[in-house]
């Protein structure tokens, strides 16, 4: 390896490094003004993309019209994202963060739908870009013309950004909303006008980096998933809100990737979570990232759990019979989809006994899930293929995972603690995927099928309600106990939770133990519904699925999950069938966020209080 | 105390809701269709052209025993559990007579295993995994499409003409990439048993950083490159090729560059000389061929693609199977499909009875430039049937059988 050719790695990463820095500049400064966790960046980076590509071909060839084309195409991004703000994000600043992450996704569906009827599915490949078509030769080693281009690109576009910042009256609002929103607007700025413009500077950046793609990259409806994580990695390790250490992070990745590819190419596919992580460990606010300094009230404080009335109880009841009555009212297909509703209840029922209950968000619960099927398929295929050992030791291996990942996790809060447990899923699901050997990589594990006893479908059925429906009530047992008062107490003040004695950080590990615990159980009896396991269950759809079941059927409720994973599958069976089903779903998800931020069953529960019906909070 | 009834009120409307769905039978053949239309629509929507023409033509022509062929395609979304969901509907609650489909190896896989599971005839139309019909295979699994080893084969005796010895390969980072490298690799040294392989690449799939990866190739000085990544990557990985002289005087191999999928694309900047399998659509003038080209084009105003002729394919294989079947029940129609023949636009292949792979071939030449798009040239038609491992070597491949 010659000096000239390090060189020219070197420089390949700088110029990947710009591309990543302009889509996580966005990303970083909508979150550090208005704390939303934007999924659709990735989506206004994938418009933006493909808009300059189409703008690009349609005007004459040339220096003008291209970077024209580019700069058009960023701002009507820039647009696009001011409608989503405007008609959709506005009306939720309110709602529990998390809402808001998941009216993203319903973006992101939508936008996957709305650009393909659009511009259609095959793959683009724009051309290159006129006047930059060459190579330069350094040190005798060629170099893209385009790259350089880009390489100058990246600190332009950050000292820019820099400047309106720093030096402006808009900047500095900006950065006083960073700091303490409410008291920006307690002193009389708009605020509403503030987050659409930030939405506006923010989205046309990512239209910018997606459009300066369209010489380098081919333009497909992949693209806008396959940003989305890494934009979140550079924004996460450079610190949330400053752009200066999404540069600095940016360059680390790009170079990183740069450099492991020649020494170790097999690894990159991860390189660049285990860099995250390593830096939440280390710093947990990232690079050049700050604490909060102010305490945002953030969720309402919940009224107090009680325990379900006798008439509540009674209906538990006629539901669990309802539920046992199944194999004599469905089809088999009806058990089938009765058993996947209910293995997903748990997992939801899980997170949420993590996220509602105990206030760590997590973005990566399906690695629990993944563990404990994963486990079970192991021990299927190495143990003499005992269905029965296999569900002990599924959710055990779970429990091991979410005690050494949750050791670290349960240190941070809010967001970091969400990107490192996503950093955690991330890790488990590139094992599964890469180490072929033991988990069959991609072509998972096939034939992992029930006991002969538990082989028909009304048998696996009652399997699967004893296990998971018996998981579910346990958590709600736990979540009665102490033991989940404490957690709930930690949620909604650390400071007094600690001050009367109680060893918080302990009790959130074990917390985070249990939620992998049944998600484990879910994963293992997962596998034997299905009789293959792919490395697709750890990944971040799966998590997403969770998050979403929970959001809709409403975090503050303990029902809440349970009605999520029934509508949400229900919904995708159903809807699945038909064309742009994506964007049915995604609209839907966005329209329940906005008329119900409290979830469908906390949506109930309101009009039931506004009624007189129901007083206070009750569990079911 | 409303608001659990309310709950309880979701959960029966759920219970109602699975219960609905009953499906009403008429007299019709249903046959389930299962693939990632959503996920991958670059090569989904010409494969679903293909078949729509082909059930349209088997219904305009009287159907099959005087009775409609009805398709119900479902979208899977790119997730295996979802597919064998969605398998089990169809069978419990459609009530198909068989299921076919299926485009990634993952999804392919699990829905064989799926039919090994419940007795269900299986038709794998594009996945390329040895494992379904090998390690993973299964009475009741078949498959259409020349699996990964038969085409790097076909391309490895192509390589042998070239005289290269050190080559270096780059392919995607996940199982169809190490199963076509691995399948390049013994292929070639059983023909060159002097050829080294000095270089591998393993960019992530769909995430190829083209630049690094080409700088890794160019250091390592082939004398030849076998190049499995395929659509964005293919793309970008040519694109910095080219700029940074990669391929100059080295002998490229290449698998699948030839579809129009991959090469169209790429237009004028679609590789010079590279050896490939693909489609050379227009070019074909076998009269067979011709009819297809010309009812493609007729109903949707574009050429075929290389999906279309495997959609094409997969429903003239099933109805030709369901006239020649006696009974529709999955015994008889493995038994039926075993050595079964069938005429198709890309010529007559069958269905072996040894392991249930279709020997239906692919188009190999090279890849040039004309008018500013790819085009594959000096090709030809590489039967399916010369590329097979012998009876003995299935044997040991298929531990079911």
């Amino acid at each position: 390896m010659t000096a000239g050719f390090i060189f020219a790695q070197f420089l390949t990463g700088l110029s990947s490094a710009s591309s990543l820095f302009l889509v996580a500049s966005g990303l970083s400064l909508i979150f550090g003004v208005t704390r939303i966790v934007n999924f659709a960046h990735g989506s206004f980076y994938m418009l933006g993309a493909y808009l300059a590509y189409h703008l690009i071909e349609w005007l004459p060839t040339g220096i003008l019209p291209f970077w024209g084309s580019v700069i058009c195409a960023a701002l009507i991004v820039g647009v696009v994202g001011v409608i989503v703000e405007v008609v959709i994000l506005r009306r939720i600043y309110h709602a529990p963060e998390l809402f808001q992450l998941v009216a993203t996704f319903g973006i992101v569906l939508v936008m996957q739908d709305a650009i393909f009827a659009l511009f259609g599915g095959e793959d683009k490949f724009g051309s290159r870009a006129p006047g930059l078509n060459g190579v330069v030769r350094i040190f005798d080693e060629p170099i893209p013309q385009y790259d350089l281009a880009l390489i100058a690109l990246g600190p332009v576009v950050l000292i820019s950004v820099w400047l309106l910042l720093n030096k402006t009256r808009w900047g500095t609002l900006v950065r006083a909303a960073t700091q303490d929103r409410d008291m920006v607007a307690a002193l009389g700025v708009n605020q509403a006008w503030l987050f659409t413009s930030v939405f506006f500077l923010g989205s046309a950046l990512a239209g910018l980096g997606g459009a300066v793609q369209v010489p380098r990259e081919s333009i497909n409806l992949l693209m806008d998933l396959s940003i989305i994580a890494e934009a979140f990695v550079v924004v996460v390790i450079g610190g949330m809100g400053s752009i200066v250490g999404a540069f600095l992070a940016a360059v680390l990745i790009g170079e990183l990737n740069a450099f492991g590819i020649l020494i170790m190419p097999q690894i990159t596919i991860v390189l660049a979570f285990l860099v995250m992580a390593v830096v939440l460990i280390v710093r947990p606010w990232g690079l050049l990232g700050k604490p909060d300094a102010i305490q945002h009230a953030g969720d309402q404080i919940d009224m107090p759990l009680r325990e379900a009335s006798l008439p509540g109880k009674l209906v538990g009841l006629l539901v669990i019979a309802a539920l046992v009555a199944v194999p004599y009212v469905l089809d088999d297909f009806g058990i089938v989809l009765a058993t996947d509703i209910i293995i997903f209840a748990l997992f939801a029922a899980s997170l949420h006994f993590l996220m509602g209950n105990s206030g760590m968000v997590s973005f990566g619960h399906a690695a629990y899930f993944a563990l404990g099927a994963y486990a079970s398929a192991l021990v299927f295929r190495h143990l003499g293929g005992s269905m029965e050992l296999a569900l002990l030791i599924g959710p055990i291996a779970a429990v091991v995972g979410a005690l050494v990942f949750g050791w670290f996790c349960v240190r941070l809060s809010g967001v970091y603690l969400a990107m490192l447990t996503l950093a955690a899923a991330q890790i488990i699901w590139s094992i599964t995927y890469s180490w072929g050997d033991v988990t069959g990589g991609d072509d998972g594990m096939l034939g992992i099928w029930p006991s002969e006893w538990a082989r028909s479908k009304p048998v696996f059925y009652y399997l699967t309600l004893v296990l998971c429906g018996g998981g579910v009530l346990i958590l709600r047992k736990i979540t009665h106990a102490p033991f989940g008062y404490v957690l709930r107490g930690g949620r909604d003040s650390s400071v007094r939770t600690e001050s009367i004695g109680i060893h918080l950080l302990r009790h959130r590990h074990f917390g985070f133990a249990v939620a992998g615990l049944f998600a484990g159980i879910a994963g293992s009896i997962y596998v034997f519904s299905k009789g293959s396991i792919f490395p697709d269950e750890a990944a971040i759809p799966r998590s997403i699925d969770g998050l979403v079941m929970v959001l809709l059927g409403g975090v503050h409720t303990l029902a809440g999950p349970l009605v999520g994973a029934g509508v949400f599958r229900l919904l995708e069976d159903w809807i699945s069938r038909l064309d742009f089903w994506r964007a049915i779903l995604g609209t839907i998800i966005i329209v329940l966020v906005v008329v119900a931020p409290q979830g469908i069953a906390g949506f109930f529960h309101t009009l039931a209080i506004r009624f007189g019906l129901a007083k206070g909070r009750e569990s079911l | 105390m409303k608001f659990t009834q309310t709950v309880a009120a979701v959960a029966l409307a759920t219970a109602a809701g699975i219960a609905s769905m009953a499906a009403n039978a008429a007299d019709v053949i249903k046959v389930g269709e299962i693939n990632s239309y959503s996920r991958l629509p670059a090569f989904l929507d010409p494969y679903r052209k293909g078949w729509e023409l082909a059930v349209e033509e088997v219904n305009a022509n009287g159907g099959i025993k005087g009775k409609q062929l009805e398709i119900i395609a479902r979208d899977d979304g790119g997730k295996p559990g979802d597919a064998v969901k969605i398998a089990e509907e169809l069978v419990n609650r459609d009530e198909v007579t068989m299921i076919a489909g299926t485009f990634l190896s993952n999804i392919g896989l699990a829905v064989t295993d799926f039919a090994k599971q419940n007795k269900t005839f299986f038709l794998a139309a594009e996945p390329l995994s040895d494992a379904i019909v090998w390690s993973s295979g299964n009475r009741y699994t078949f498959r259409l499409r020349p699996s990964t080893t038969m085409q790097a084969a076909m391309l490895a005796k192509e390589a042998e003409k070239t005289g290269a010895k050190k080559w270096a390969t780059v392919a995607p980072n996940y199982a169809y990439g190490k199963d076509a490298v691995a399948a390049f690799k013994s292929e070639l040294l059983k023909l060159v048993p002097d050829a080294e392989f000095i270089e591998e690449q393993w960019p992530t799939v769909f995430k190829i950083d083209a630049g690094s990866t080409v700088r890794a190739l160019e250091a390592s000085k082939p004398e030849a490159i076998f190049n499995v990544t395929f659509g964005g990557d293919l793309a970008k990985f040519v694109r910095e090729g080219n700029l940074r002289g990669l391929f100059e005087g080295r002998t490229v191999v290449s698998l699948l560059s030839g579809e129009p999928e991959y090469l169209e694309p790429l237009k004028d900047e679609a590789p010079e000389g590279w050896i490939v399998t693909g489609y050379p659509q227009g070019a074909i003038d076998d009269p067979a061929h011709q009819k297809f080209f010309a009812a493609y084009e007729a109903k949707w105003n574009e050429a075929p693609k290389l999906g279309s002729i495997v959609g094409y394919n997969v429903i003239a294989s099933i109805a030709t199977l369901l006239e020649k079947a006696p009974a529709y029940d999955a015994e008889t129609l493995v038994d039926t499909m075993e050595n079964l023949s069938v005429s198709s636009p890309s010529g007559d292949f069958i269905y072996r009875k040894q392991d249930h792979q279709s020997t239906m071939g692919t188009w190999v030449g090279k890849t040039t430039v004309v008018d500013g798009k790819g085009e594959m040239v000096d090709w030809f038609y590489a039967d399916g049937n010369d590329f097979q491992p012998t009876d003995d070597e299935v044997l040991k491949l298929r531990p079911d059988q």
